[in-house]
C-alpha cells in the first residue's frame, strides 16, 4: 500500500520533470532548426522543426564575414577565461592555506574582514574601476578583464573550507618530518584537494567566460578581433537582428562547446553549487 | 637562563611562522585592497565630484549635489532617470523573484522523489546556467519575434492572434522574466535540492503515521528544515535581480517607451561613453548598492527569526 503511493508519487515527478525539460530544451532546438535552414524557408508558415532543405550557409556566411569573427573571439575567450583560472587557483588558494591550516595573528579577524568586505555591492566599483583602468593604461587590454577579477572571494572561500577538513594531523606530522610551508602546501594540501581545486577553476572559468557588462565597457571602440565573445555576440544580436539564419548559426557555435564541456563536467559543477547551500 | 632560550626560540619561530603565512596571503590580500577595497572608497568619493575622466582639470567638487539631483530634483533629467530605473529595477525583483524561488524549490521537489532518469533531467534544467546572457539572449529573442519564431507559430497554429512580445506591455516585462528563469533557476534548484537530500525521510514517516497531509508536511517540516537554503537563495537571487542588465538591455533595449529601463542600464551609459557623468552614474550606484545591503540585512533577520520561532 505505501509502496504503490510512493511510485505514484515518482510517476508524477516523472511527468512533470520530463515535460520541464522539453520545455527547457525547446529554444535551443528551435534554434538548430533555424540555422540550418535556407533564408526562404525560415518566417515561411506554417514553420517545421526539420528543414525541407537542410543547409550550412549561415555557418559559410558567418565564418566568411570579416564582421563576425566567432572563432576568434572564442579563442580570445578562451585565452582570457584560462589566464584568468590558471592565475587565481594559485593565488586564491595562498591566501586559502593561509587562512585554512597555517597560524598567525588576527587570521580570523582579515578573514571574516574580508568575506563582510565582499559583501558590498560591485556596482559601486564600476567607476572607480574605469578610471583606474583608464590611468593604468590597461583600457581596452585584456589585462583588465584576466587581473581585476583576481580578488573574487567566492573560490577561495571554497578552497579555505575544503582545507579546513584536512586532517591537522597529517600537517604536523609533516612539519615534523622538517617540510616547510612551501613543502606541505605543493606535497600534501594540493594533491588531497584536487577536486576542491577543480570546482574553483570551473567557475572562475565560467564567471569569466560568461562575463558580458565589464568587457562591453572595456571593448568599446576597441579592435573587433580582440573582443570576448559575449561582447562579438551581443553585437550580432544589435547590428543582423533580422538575419535570424546567421544569429542562430553564430548562438549555436557559441553554446556547443560550453555544453560538450559541460556534459563532462556537470557532477562537478552541480556539486560545487550544492556544496555552496550547505555549511 | 635555559627557559629564557627556550622563550626566544619560540618566539623567533612564531615570527617565522607569522612571516610565511602572511607571504602566502599577501598576493591575495594585495589584489583584493587594490581591485576591491580601495575602488569602493575611491567610488564613495567620486560620487561626491562632478568627476571627468579625459580632462581631470574640469573635475570639481560639489558635495552632495549628485545625490540631491537624482534624488529630489524634479527638474533634472538624472532625477527621471533614477526614479524610473529604480521603478522598473523594483518590479523586476518584485515580479522575478517569487518566481526563481518557486519554480526551482518546486522542481527540486520533485527531484527529490529520484523518479526513473532524474539526474538527466536535473542535467536538462540546469544547462542553461553555464551560457553566456548573450547566447541566451541571440536564441531568445528568436522566439519571442513574429514570422517564424516558436512562440507565435505555436499561438497562431492553436488559433490565436500573434503577440509583439518584445514591443508591447505586459509581454515586454513576460518576456524578460521567463528568458531570466530560464537561464538562472538551476543553481536554486541544486541547492535546494542538496538541503532535501539532507532531511531525514523518517520524519516525513512519522508524520504520515500521525496522519498529516503532504500540505501540512511541506509547510511544518520540509520549509522550516530548509531555511539555511532559502537564506542563500533569496538573498543571492534578490541581490542578482538588484543587478539586472543583461536581459532587459539585449531583450528589450529597455523598451516599449523606457519600461524596462532598469536602473543599471541608466547606470551603465554613465559609467563611460559620450554621455559619461561618473559623479551622478556612481551616486545611483550608491544608492542602489545601500538598498541591495538593507534588503540583504532584512531578509536574514525575518529568515532566521522564523527559524528560531
Amino acid at each position: 500500500m505505501k509502496k504503490q503511493k510512493s511510485t505514484r508519487l515518482q510517476k508524477i515527478s516523472f511527468v512533470v520533470l520530463l515535460t520541464a525539460s522539453v520545455i527547457w530544451l525547446v529554444p535551443i532546438v528551435w534554434g538548430i532548426s533555424t540555422s540550418f535552414k535556407p533564408a526562404t524557408e525560415i518566417s515561411l508558415f506554417p514553420t517545421r522543426l526539420i528543414p525541407d532543405r537542410p543547409t550550412i550557409e549561415h555557418y559559410v556566411n558567418l565564418f566568411n564575414r570579416s564582421d563576425t569573427p566567432v572563432l576568434r573571439w572564442m579563442l580570445n575567450s578562451f585565452i582570457i577565461a584560462s589566464l584568468h583560472t590558471i592565475f587565481y587557483l594559485f593565488v586564491a588558494s595562498f591566501a586559502a592555506y593561509a587562512f585554512g591550516v597555517l597560524r598567525f595573528k588576527g587570521r580570523d579577524r582579515i578573514f571574516w574582514l574580508l568575506l563582510g568586505t565582499a559583501m558590498i555591492p560591485t556596482v559601486i566599483n564600476l567607476v572607480p574601476l574605469i578610471t583606474m583602468m583608464i590611468d593604468l593604461n590597461w583600457f581596452g587590454s585584456w589585462i583588465a578583464l584576466i587581473v581585476p577579477g583576481l580578488g573574487g572571494v567566492f573560490g577561495m572561500f571554497l578552497l579555505r573550507q575544503f582545507f579546513l577538513g584536512i586532517p591537522i594531523e597529517l600537517i604536523e606530522s609533516a612539519k615534523v618530518d622538517g617540510l616547510s610551508n612551501v613543502g606541505i602546501f605543493f606535497k600534501i594540501v594540493v594533491p588531497l584537494s584536487k577536486s576542491a581545486f577543480l570546482v574553483t577553476a570551473l567557475f572562475s572559468f565560467m564567471g569569466n567566460w560568461n562575463d558580458y557588462l565589464w568587457p562591453q565597457i572595456m571593448f568599446s571602440g576597441a579592435d573587433v578581433n580582440t573582443w570576448t565573445l559575449p561582447v562579438g555576440l551581443s553585437k550580432i544580436a544589435g547590428t543582423y537582428n533580422y538575419d535570424y539564419g546567421l544569429t542562430m548559426a553564430a548562438a549555436i557555435t557559441a553554446i556547443v562547446p560550453v555544453v560538450i564541456v559541460y556534459a563532462f563536467m556537470q557532477d562537478h559543477i552541480i556539486e560545487g553549487v550544492a556544496r555552496t547551500g550547505i555549511k | 637562563m635555559n627557559a629564557d632560550l627556550v622563550k626566544k626560540k619560540k618566539r623567533i619561530r612564531n615570527i617565522k611562522e607569522n612571516l610565511s603565512a602572511y607571504s602566502f596571503l599577501f598576493p591575495y590580500l594585495l589584489i583584493f585592497t587594490v581591485f576591491f577595497i580601495f575602488p569602493f572608497i575611491y567610488g564613495l568619493i567620486i560620487s561626491f565630484f562632478d568627476w571627468n575622466f579625459f580632462f581631470p582639470e574640469r573635475t570639481e567638487f560639489v558635495g552632495f549635489e549628485n545625490y540631491f539631483k537624482i534624488l529630489f530634483n524634479s527638474d533634472s533629467i538624472y532625477y527621471t532617470y533614477f526614479w524610473n530605473g529604480l521603478k522598473n529595477t523594483v518590479i523586476f525583483v518584485v515580479m522575478s523573484v517569487p518566481l526563481l524561488v518557486g519554480i526551482p524549490l518546486v522542481l527540486s521537489l520533485f527531484i527529490d522523489q529520484q523518479p526513473y532518469g532524474y539526474k538527466f533531467f536535473r542535467t536538462i534544467l540546469f544547462m542553461p546556467t553555464v551560457l553566456s546572457i548573450s547566447s541566451v539572449i541571440l536564441i531568445w529573442k528568436w522566439q519571442f519575434y513574429n514570422n517564424g519564431g516558436f512562440i507565435n507559430a505555436l499561438l497562431v497554429k492553436m488559433g490565436f492572434e500573434e503577440i509583439p512580445f518584445l514591443l508591447q506591455q505586459p509581454w515586454a516585462w513576460l518576456s524578460i522574466i521567463v528568458v531570466t528563469i530560464w537561464w538562472t533557476m538551476g543553481p536554486n534548484m541544486v541547492i535546494f535540492g542538496a538541503g532535501l537530500k539532507n532531511i531525514d525521510k523518517t520524519l516525513y514517516e512519522a508524520a504520515r503515521i500521525d496522519g498529516a497531509g503532504e500540505l501540512h508536511i511541506f509547510t511544518k517540516i520540509t520549509i522550516p528544515l530548509l531555511a539555511p537554503q532559502m537564506l542563500i537563495v533569496m538573498i543571492t537571487t534578490v541581490l542578482a535581480s538588484f543587478s539586472v542588465y543583461g536581459q532587459p538591455d539585449l531583450l528589450t533595449n529597455g523598451g516599449p517607451n523606457q519600461s524596462t529601463s532598469v536602473l543599471m542600464m541608466y547606470i551603465r551609459p554613465m559609467a563611460y561613453g559620450t554621455n559619461a557623468n561618473p559623479g551622478v552614474a556612481t551616486s545611483m550606484a550608491v544608492m542602489l548598492g545601500l538598498l541591495m545591503i538593507t534588503v540583504s540585512i532584512v531578509q536574514s533577520k525575518i529568515i532566521n527569526r522564523r527559524d528560531k520561532a
